[in-house]
């Protein structure tokens, strides 16, 4: 475990975990199913347009998928987001968009909980880019709020 | 005499910046000192709102306001009553769009490109929506100019309007307006022109183009926010009904609804305008006669034809305009997104652009969404270019990532 969080406050490893989920996102099609909830998110944007999936059944997020056209940022923010909220409980899910959330805001936050997310921990510095590293953890917010309806 | 070193003097933002490369002047530019210094004579000695007072503060405000009327009719070689200031170019051409839907009805054709920008294509959506006009795309090359012979082809007597761009936004194509105008006022139709690339760089005599309609922007050419001009002949802009109805645009009206309008064109500027913003634009004109539009024009060409023959070589970077001789330089580093090389340049303090640039059909076009502008106006510098070009030359996504490190 501390082998792991070492790993994580190095930059040369972050801005590699960055470069890997941009260039090979996880979770990267959408399936044709109604039993996910889908999020389009393009209106914040003119240029990142990216839509998030999720399979929300007996309070657990069974299944987080997304595609699109975006920045590294965005696509690196939200493959992370699916690999990392995938299979929590709403409730765990919650804490862990509000810890990134934290992140984003440039505000004290819990690393552990976020793992590899972590690497976005610089983004609140370059204020045009927060949106980006948000875009996709904002959908699967949305996402959650609809499957509590 | 366009004396770059003492020009540059005259921006503060220059001054109070210069570890920065602005190449952002498509989407606003710096103001000179003359400028800022008659938006504030306005706070600090002549603040009165216009056309209303019977005081002498309020006639001397008036005299500036209407100054400036005089000089952008200089300016654009038209009559002051030919000048309409409104708030910004997008609700210039609403208007217009807003005037003629009382002229057009079903069936009528209103030629436009895929090239223009949002606002002179949603407001023409929209009566196609309402009145069920028809809007037709004038065939461009790779550039977006618009190929004159297949206009000709398009023309017939349900075409009523033609709205174009002057200068396209994102290639910086110019388009052949006269010959356009010409081909449009043989059949009757009216000739709508977007001049807010076009006017900040170049001279443009709208008598001499026989333009009926012209808007541009204040804040593009040196010039505050909120001030947008709307040129139209007097016999056409007395047709068109105003957009805004309020304050300052009404000589009397009556319990029974009836109205009378003032005269144009101070009936299209309901409600307190932006008083400074309109004065201080009077200054950016003169500021910008003064050194000569020509001269501005050359310069930019120079500058402009020195910044491409440094994109043209790399071989990482897909460059979308390398033949026009002026606007913007457009470009995408092949591999990369859009945006992310824009935040690379943006972290060695260069200033550009990434997106679609408001003009989201163009694609259509050029085959990509998203594209990095790089603008240019008079005051950059060969130095400023050789900065850009040296900090293209190393994007790539490892060093657009590198940025949060």
């Amino acid at each position: 475990m501390t082998d792991t969080k070492d790993l994580l406050t190095n930059p040369d490893i972050l801005r590699e975990l960055i470069m890997d989920h941009y260039q090979y996102p996880h979770h990267h099609t959408l399936i044709e199913d109604d039993s996910y909830l889908k999020k389009h998110m393009a209106s914040d944007s003119c240029i990142d347009d990216i839509t998030v999936q999720a399979k929300i059944e007996e309070g657990i997020l069974k299944d987080i998928r997304f595609d699109g056209v975006a920045c590294t940022i965005s696509t690196a923010s939200t493959s992370m987001m699916t690999d990392l909220l995938r299979g929590k409980t709403i409730a765990e899910a919650k804490e862990i968009i509000k810890q990134y959330d934290l992140m984003l805001d440039g505000k004290e936050y819990d690393a552990d909980v976020l793992e590899e997310a972590v690497a976005m921990q610089n983004v609140y510095k370059q204020a045009n880019r927060i949106r980006c590293a948000l875009i996709g953890w904002n959908a699967i917010k949305g996402l959650i709020e609809e499957s509590e309806k | 005499m366009f004396d770059l070193e003492k020009i540059r003097q005259d921006f503060p933002m220059l001054k109070n910046h210069p570890e920065l490369v602005y190449f952002d002047n498509g989407a606003t530019t710096f103001k000179p000192q003359v400028v800022i210094d008659k938006v504030e004579h306005y706070y600090t000695h002549a603040t009165a709102n216009v056309h209303r007072g019977d005081y002498a503060l309020s006639v001397e405000v008036d005299r500036l306001y209407d100054e400036t009327r005089a000089i952008v009719a200089r300016f654009l070689n038209c009559d002051a009553s030919e000048v309409a200031f409104l708030h910004n170019d997008t609700e210039c051409l609403n208007q217009i769009v807003y005037g003629l839907s009382y002229q057009l009805k079903k069936g009528d054709i209103v030629l436009t490109s895929v090239a223009e920008h949002a606002s002179n294509l949603l407001p023409w959506y929209r009566l196609k929506e309402q009145l069920g006009i028809e809007i037709k795309y004038l065939p461009v090359n790779a550039q977006g100019v618009v190929d004159l012979e297949a206009a000709k082809a398009l023309m017939s007597k349900q075409v009523k309007v033609i709205a174009l761009a002057h200068v396209t936004n994102v290639l910086g194509s110019v388009q052949p307006i006269q010959e356009l105008c010409e081909l449009a006022h043989q059949y009757g139709a009216y000739m709508v022109v977007d001049g807010a690339q076009s006017v900040p760089h170049r001279k443009v005599d709208v008598k001499a183009l026989d333009l009926d309609f012209l808007t541009f922007s204040s804040h593009k050419m040196c010039g505050p926010n909120g001030v947008g001009v709307l040129y139209g002949k007097k016999e056409l802009l007395e047709n068109i009904p105003p957009l805004v109805l309020g304050g300052g645009m009404n000589a009397r009206f009556q319990s029974d609804g009836s109205v009378l309008l003032k005269d144009v064109p101070t009936r299209f500027e309901a409600g307190t305008p932006n008083i400074e913003g309109v004065i201080g634009f009077g200054a950016a004109c003169e500021y910008l006669m003064d050194i000569g539009m020509d001269q501005i024009h050359n310069y930019e060409k120079e500058l402009r034809s020195y910044f491409a023959e440094q994109i043209k070589p790399l071989a990482h970077i897909q460059f979308y305009n390398p033949d026009n001789a002026t606007g913007p330089i457009t470009f995408n580093a092949k591999e990369v997104f859009a945006q992310d090389a824009a935040g690379y340049l943006a972290s060695k303090n260069i200033a550009v652009r990434s997106g679609n640039h408001c003009a989201k059909i163009l694609h259509e076009l050029i085959g990509t969404d998203s594209t990095i502008r790089a603008s240019l106006y008079f005051y950059n510098t060969k130095e400023e270019v050789d900065r850009c070009v040296e900090a293209i030359k190393e994007i790539s996504i490892e060093n657009a990532i590198g940025v949060f490190f």
